[in-house]
């Protein structure tokens, strides 16, 4: 039981994928905007990656090894393919407004990363738990970073006002204000977690 | 003319595919400690992004649109960018090896960046022309390849200083980037045609 809720946590702190592993931050930098935004992107990309780990992880006998990126390629644009039509049908709205960045999952490093690194060697249930802790990690991490761009620029968080608009600096929901949020959370996030090591 | 102008200009300027647009970011902070790598990079996403788009183009547009296939688009075009990028690196291999030499380690991250396949479904739900698709994929390119050569100018620069320990490599890079994309929108608002 322990080791099933280190696999689970391991995707939240020591191998976050945004702060720690560094993946996937083109739609980190390009979803945030607001953390309603960050959220959807992170739970999106959360379905895939669990479906797409319990699958990889039941055909990885079957699959010869010389072809196993393309095959595990095919199954990440199969799952991208069904959310991106269920989106559509949904909520289009959001699936406007994620725009391009819903197909880009295919080639999201972290759903090949970790297809790669553990649905191919672990079982369908670890798998499974990895999808959802390193789903959960990236969500948190996008939550977080769209929490921080839209409180700074709007004065906002989850549209909920907390201090009037025009105090607030728009450069941090354009696009600078991207890179340079996700910079300091990235710095705050080392400098914490070499405090408890 | 004057579209294909607005069309370059816009993409190389207004709408940086790094600093507007968000893709392509992961070879943007991988491969951009070193000047050389970093236009090797570049000029490695160039021809795949031109190949790739003109390629993918012609299949919505002869194969997957008159038979009711848009649905398949992701599967279809991230398959075609894997074969296209395997292709050539066995072509350059054998008729160019200077070039796969210079080319040859960039080849197979392309794949996965988010860049070319970005483009090519950009293209698609523009609505471009075959003509307008190239000249939008080439001009993408090489804004992406202005962006990641000034940045890595600036990385090696940035070798040298002495940073507070946390903020050491990625976080300052991309503080960066940030004051980079902050004069990337001074271009923005200009307007040709």
């Amino acid at each position: 039981m322990n080791d099933k809720l280190k696999i689970l946590f391991n995707g939240i702190i020591a191998e976050n994928p945004t702060f720690v592993l560094m993946l996937g931050m083109c739609p980190t930098l390009g979803t945030t905007g607001s953390a309603l935004n960050g959220m959807s992107m992170g739970l999106a990309t959360m379905a895939v990656l669990i479906c797409s780990n319990v699958v990889i992880s039941l055909i990885k006998n079957f699959v010869p090894s010389k072809v196993r990126i393309p095959a595990y390629i095919v199954v990440i644009a199969a799952f991208v393919s069904v959310l991106q039509l269920v989106m559509e049908a949904y909520v289009p709205s959001l699936y406007a407004t994620l725009g391009i960045f819903i197909p880009l999952i295919v080639v999201n490093c972290i759903v090949l990363g970790r297809a790669e690194a553990f649905a191919s060697r672990h079982g369908v249930l670890d798998s499974c738990l990895d999808g959802i802790g390193i789903g959960l990690g990236f969500t948190i991490a996008l939550t977080l970073l769209g929490a921080v761009r839209e409180f700074l620029g709007t004065g906002k968080i989850f549209d909920l006002t907390i201090y009037p608009e025009q105090f607030g600096s728009l450069v941090f929901v354009l696009a600078p204000g991207a890179f340079i949020a996700l910079g300091l959370l990235i710095a705050l996030f080392s400098k914490l977690r070499a405090k408890s090591c | 003319m004057l579209e294909y102008i607005s069309i370059i200009i816009t993409a190389i300027f207004v709408n940086n595919i790094v600093f507007a647009q968000f893709l392509g970011i992961c070879p943007f902070i991988g491969v951009s400690r070193k000047l050389s790598s970093a236009v090797g990079m570049g000029a490695a996403v160039t021809f795949v992004m031109l190949l790739a788009t003109a390629i993918t183009w012609l299949l919505q547009d002869l194969v997957l649109t008159p038979f009711g296939l848009g649905f398949m688009q992701t599967i279809v075009f991230i398959l075609v960018i894997a074969a296209l990028v395997q292709m050539l690196e066995i072509i350059l291999k054998k008729i160019a090896p200077v070039l796969y030499s210079a080319l040859g380690v960039f080849l197979p991250l392309i794949t996965t960046n988010c860049a070319v396949l970005g483009v090519a479904i950009t293209v698609v739900q523009k609505g471009m022309n075959l003509g307008e698709s190239i000249v939008y994929a080439f001009a993408t390119a090489v804004g992406f390849t202005m962006a990641i050569a000034i940045f890595a100018g600036i990385r090696e620069q940035l070798a040298w200083t002495s940073v507070p320990k946390a903020m050491r490599g990625v976080p300052i890079a991309m503080i960066c980037a940030g004051l980079l994309a902050m004069a990337f929108m001074g271009f923005s608002g200009i307007k040709i045609g």
